[in-house]
Order: C-alpha cells, then sequence, then structure tokens
C-alpha cells in the first residue's frame, strides 16, 4: 500500500488556543478515513492545514510526496477538497463555476468542456447546470462541492463533513460515491454521524483537543469497550429468575441486567468480566440447562459508546 | 500569468453579475459629465480643454473607487470561499494580482464610457488630443493607485462597510495631502521637509501634471511601486488572516 497523505506532527495554535497539539497520521492508498471528534476537537483546522489553507504552527503534511509548507501549491495540485459546508460563488452559474475550478486546475478548451461535463453527469448536477448557485437547495450545493473537488481526479480527496445536513437519500448518494472512488485514492472525511463510519470508512481516528485518541478500523475500536463482548438473551417473563441465576454462575459473567421487553418477555443482559468472550458459554448453557430463549445475541455497545468513551472519559460512558 | 488571468476572468464577471456594475458606471459617467459642465464651468472657459474634465476625477474615484474594491476579500471571507480560492493549485499573489487587475479592468470600462465627453470637445474645437489620452491614462494610474488601496483593506475585514470607509479614508488622505491649503497648513505645525514628503506621495499633484499632458517617469514610478506596495500588503494581510 502506499502512503498517499502523512502528517508529522502537526500542531496550529491561534493565540493562547491550542487547536491541533501534534497529529501523527499516515493514510494509504485504497483507505477511507474517518475523522471523528467532538465540535472544537481540531478536525477542520488539521484538514485545512493539510490542504494548505493553513499554515501549521509546527509540524507539517507531505502528500504523494509534496510537502506542504515548502511547495503548498504542489499539494494543492493532489487535492480534492470540500470545505466546511461547501462554500461556493454564490452568483455563478453550476457550470461556470466548475468551468472555472477546471481553468484553474489546468484543463482547456474542450478537454475542459469534457471534464466539467463528465462532473456534473457523476454527482448529478445537469439538470442544474445553468441555475445560479445561490438558488439551489442544500443537496445539490453540497454536489457542486463535491464536483468541484473531484473535477481534476485528484489521489487524495479531503472532505470536511460531506453529508453534513443532508437528508438520508442523500447522505446515502454521496455515501455511494465515496465507495466508488475509495479503491483508487486516499479520502480524509470527517463527521460526527458515527452511522457513516461503518457505512464507508475504512479507518477510523477519534480526535479530541487536538490529538489522535483513537485510531483504527471501527471494529477496533468497539473492540475498546469494557463490555465488548457482553450477550442478550431474551426470555419469557416468568422464567427470567431461573435463566438469570443460570447465567450468573458461568465463570465469564460479571453481572446480568433484567429489563422487562414486549409480550411478556424479559431480556437479560449478561456484561462479560475483562471482555471474556460469552457467547459460547451462554449457548451452551441454555442448552444444557434448556432454558426457554427467543433471542440470544451479542450486544457489545455502539460506536457512539466508544466516542463517548474515549471523548468525554469513562464516567460517561458507564 | 494563466492563474492571474483566469482569476481575473471570473472576477470581471463576477461585477456583471449584478445589476449594481451598471448602476456604478451609470453613476460614474453621469458624473464625470455633471462635474465638468457644472462645477468645472466647461463652457465659461471657452477652450477646448479636458483639463476641466479630469480635474474631478481624483475626488470622484474617493467614493466610487473603494466600493468596487470592497468586496473582493471581504466578501470571499464573509462566505468562507476564500477557503474554496485559496485551496485551489494558486499563489495568494496571483489571487491578490488577478482581482486587482479585474477591478481596475472594470474602472477601465468605466472610463472608457466617457469618451464621448473627449468626441464632444473635438467637434466644439481642436482640443490637445495628446494631453487628453495622457489624462486619461493618468486617470486610470489614479485608480489603480486608489483600488490597491482598497483591496488591501478589503483583504483586512469580513465586512464590506468597513472595507469601504477604511479604503475612503486612506485615499482621502493621499488624496488631501496635495491640497495647498492643506500643505500650507502643514507648514505651519510641521518642518518642511516632513511636508515635502508627505505633499509628494499626494496622488493629487501626481495626476496634476498629468492631465496636462506631461508624462513624468517619477510619476509613473510614484504609481507603480505605490500599487506594488499596497498589493504587497493585501497578500500579506489575505495571508496572515486566513482564518479569521
Amino acid at each position: 500500500m502506499t502512503v498517499m497523505v502523512e502528517v508529522e506532527h502537526l500542531t496550529k495554535s491561534f493565540g493562547a488556543l491550542q487547536a491541533v497539539n501534534g497529529i501523527d497520521l499516515a493514510v494509504h492508498k485504497g483507505e477511507v478515513l474517518g475523522f471523528l471528534g467532538p465540535n472544537g476537537a481540531g478536525k477542520t483546522t488539521t484538514m485545512r492545514m493539510i490542504a494548505g489553507f493553513l499554515s501549521p504552527t509546527t509540524g507539517t503534511a507531505r502528500v504523494c510526496g509534496h510537502d506542504v509548507v515548502t511547495d503548498p501549491t504542489a499539494v494543492k495540485k493532489v487535492i480534492g477538497y470540500m470545505p466546511e459546508g461547501s462554500p461556493s460563488y454564490d452568483d455563478m452559474r453550476v457550470g461556470a463555476f466548475l468551468k472555472f475550478i477546471a481553468e484553474v486546475r489546468g484543463f482547456t478548451g474542450a478537454d475542459r468542456d469534457a471534464r466539467v461535463m463528465r462532473v456534473m453527469q457523476r454527482v448529478g448536477l445537469v439538470e442544474v447546470m445553468e441555475k445560479p448557485i445561490e438558488i439551489l437547495s442544500k443537496g445539490y450545493r453540497r454536489r457542486v462541492g463535491l464536483a468541484q473537488a473531484i473535477i481534476h481526479d485528484p489521489p487524495v480527496l479531503i472532505l470536511d463533513e460531506p453529508t453534513d445536513g443532508l437528508d438520508p437519500n442523500q447522505k446515502h448518494q454521496v455515501r455511494t460515491l465515496i465507495h466508488e472512488m475509495a479503491a483508487e485514492k486516499a479520502i480524509i472525511i470527517s463527521t460526527h454521524i458515527l452511522e457513516e463510519v461503518q457505512a464507508v470508512c475504512t479507518r477510523a481516528v477519534i480526535i479530541g483537543q487536538g490529538r489522535v485518541l483513537a485510531d483504527g478500523t471501527a471494529d477496533d475500536l468497539l473492540a475498546r469497550l469494557p463490555d465488548h463482548t457482553a450477550v442478550c438473551v431474551v426470555v419469557p417473563a416468568e422464567a427470567s429468575a431461573s435463566a438469570a441465576a443460570t447465567f450468573r454462575a458461568l465463570p465469564g459473567v460479571a453481572a446480568v441486567f433484567e429489563t422487562p421487553a414486549k409480550g411478556g418477555r424479559t431480556r437479560l443482559r449478561l456484561t462479560p468480566r475483562e471482555k471474556a468472550p460469552l457467547i459460547e458459554a451462554v449457548n451452551a448453557a441454555v442448552k444444557a440447562n434448556a432454558v426457554p430463549v427467543f433471542e440470544v445475541y451479542q450486544d457489545g455497545g455502539t460506536l457512539d459508546d466508544v466516542f463517548r468513551l474515549i471523548t468525554a472519559g469513562p464516567a460517561v460512558a458507564a | 500569468m494563466r492563474n492571474i488571468w483566469i482569476i481575473a476572468k471570473r472576477e470581471l464577471a463576477a461585477y456583471f453579475a449584478t445589476p449594481v456594475a451598471f448602476v456604478f458606471i451609470a453613476i460614474f459617467v453621469g458624473l464625470t459629465g455633471g462635474f465638468s459642465f457644472y462645477i468645472g464651468r466647461f463652457f465659461d472657459r471657452n477652450q477646448a480643454s479636458m483639463e476641466g474634465f479630469f480635474t474631478y476625477h481624483p475626488w470622484l474615484y474617493l467614493l466610487l473607487v473603494p466600493a468596487v474594491a470592497m468586496r473582493l476579500w471581504a466578501e470571499e471571507r464573509k462566505s468562507g470561499t476564500i477557503e474554496q480560492l485559496l485551496t485551489l493549485p494558486i499563489t495568494t499573489g496571483e489571487a491578490v494580482v488577478g482581482k486587482f487587475l479585474a477591478a481596475w479592468l472594470f474602472c477601465g470600462i468605466a472610463l472608457a464610457l466617457t469618451t464621448p465627453m473627449w468626441l464632444t470637445v473635438n467637434i466644439l474645437g481642436r482640443p490637445d488630443n495628446a494631453a487628453a489620452a495622457v489624462g486619461y491614462f493618468g486617470s486610470f494610474l489614479v485608480a489603480g493607485a486608489f483600488l490597491s488601496v482598497g483591496i488591501c483593506m478589503s483583504a483586512l475585514t469580513r465586512n464590506q462597510i468597513i472595507a469601504f470607509i477604511a479604503g475612503a479614508l486612506v485615499c482621502f488622505i493621499f488624496t488631501m495631502s496635495g491640497l495647498d491649503t492643506v500643505g500650507n497648513f502643514l507648514r505651519g505645525v510641521a518642518p518642511e521637509a516632513l511636508v515635502e514628503t508627505l505633499t509628494s506621495f499626494s496622488f493629487l499633484s501626481r495626476f496634476d501634471s498629468l492631465t496636462r499632458g506631461v508624462i513624468d517617469l517619477r510619476d509613473l514610478v510614484f504609481f507603480a511601486s505605490t500599487m506594488a506596495f499596497w498589493l504587497f500588503a493585501a497578500v500579506i494581510a489575505v495571508d496572515s488572516r486566513k482564518a479569521a
């Protein structure tokens, strides 16, 4: 795998505020990196520095071998960047705006026009190409932002909150587009929608207060939860006491929580002792003791829980 | 160069995207004519000369040019498009110069539309057309100098009104310092050398000799270096206050 983006101990301070505090990252070709973090964590600032908009206080980023501090223009050439909220010149028409971007990106004449047309077809802008950007809906405006970012088919794509404020259909379209491009590029997206990480990202980095707090696949991150291997068992309400006693006796089980469920059933949540794998032991126990069950499933928590655990501390996640 | 021209083309089109451009041109053309006929007493002078026409250009530019320049960066900042623009593979210098050229061309278009005045003078008499051409050139240079101040002020703020007022104020100072009344007043309170320096920085005194048809290399160097200085300051302002 080729390294496309290398971030080396990047810091940025605005006066007394330390927005980014020593971030190291490497993004490879074929990776879709999800950049997560609470608001104000430094996501946008980091992306702005990689894209060459802000200059780092210390540290640097290399994109396709070009150093953003010493040669920002070379870096900007190989990046497609969509700023947060995808601002574009509102009084321009969609087609004219994309033509302008294509020209700045170095395309001329028929090649330029063909590219503009191709990118408009790809993201679905052909029907509004003659409309001024200011009258477009949020979904279309976001597509304009995406179109300008991919018009030169860059090896590296940086998208700041690409699906923020879109409806579920539009989100799906954007994610499909990212999926389609993922194999050929290195893509960094920032988001605070955690389902998005599972939907499109091959890797997630959680940052908080300007530092990398966690880096791994969605599964890696889920494994960080203390009750990652927890199991839920749904039993008839009248059998819940005896079932709970059976499960409590299992060696890996730390505690059993009973909550009533619909239709005269009870849900038992079995939390593990020190991340012990439970599901097989529970299955065996169900069989051996002929516990009447409706459902048995692993319930290790969600990325939301991981996010809260990592960015707000264990007290909140518990 | 290529990037500068692409930026300039977009900016120039942006001026004409709204009716404001046409209103501006109408006001400029109307006022230059009005000033030379009513205040410059064009007919009473009984001379086939353009001097009375050019005299009031700096005073008109004082209000109109900062209005042309105010949106150039303040708007980019306010709408966030500055992030879009400066993550394209161009330098800040190219962006500043491109925007400046677009605004200067726009002023040039407005100025070019005053040529019926020149034609009128030619119908009424035999003016010194070479002098008139130099006058136009000088007027264009003054507009450029005012614009470079205006674009720098626009780069310092996200508020167009502030950019306008600051631009007009700085241009006003550079214009007024050339008036005799101001010079005489300063002579009373400041040493002669300082007054000389101040008045020599005035756009007005430089422009005066050009309206009479005199091209002095020192005046050309003055306007060129004034524009270079303010544009350079604008580049620094844009770079240092990108995220503000």
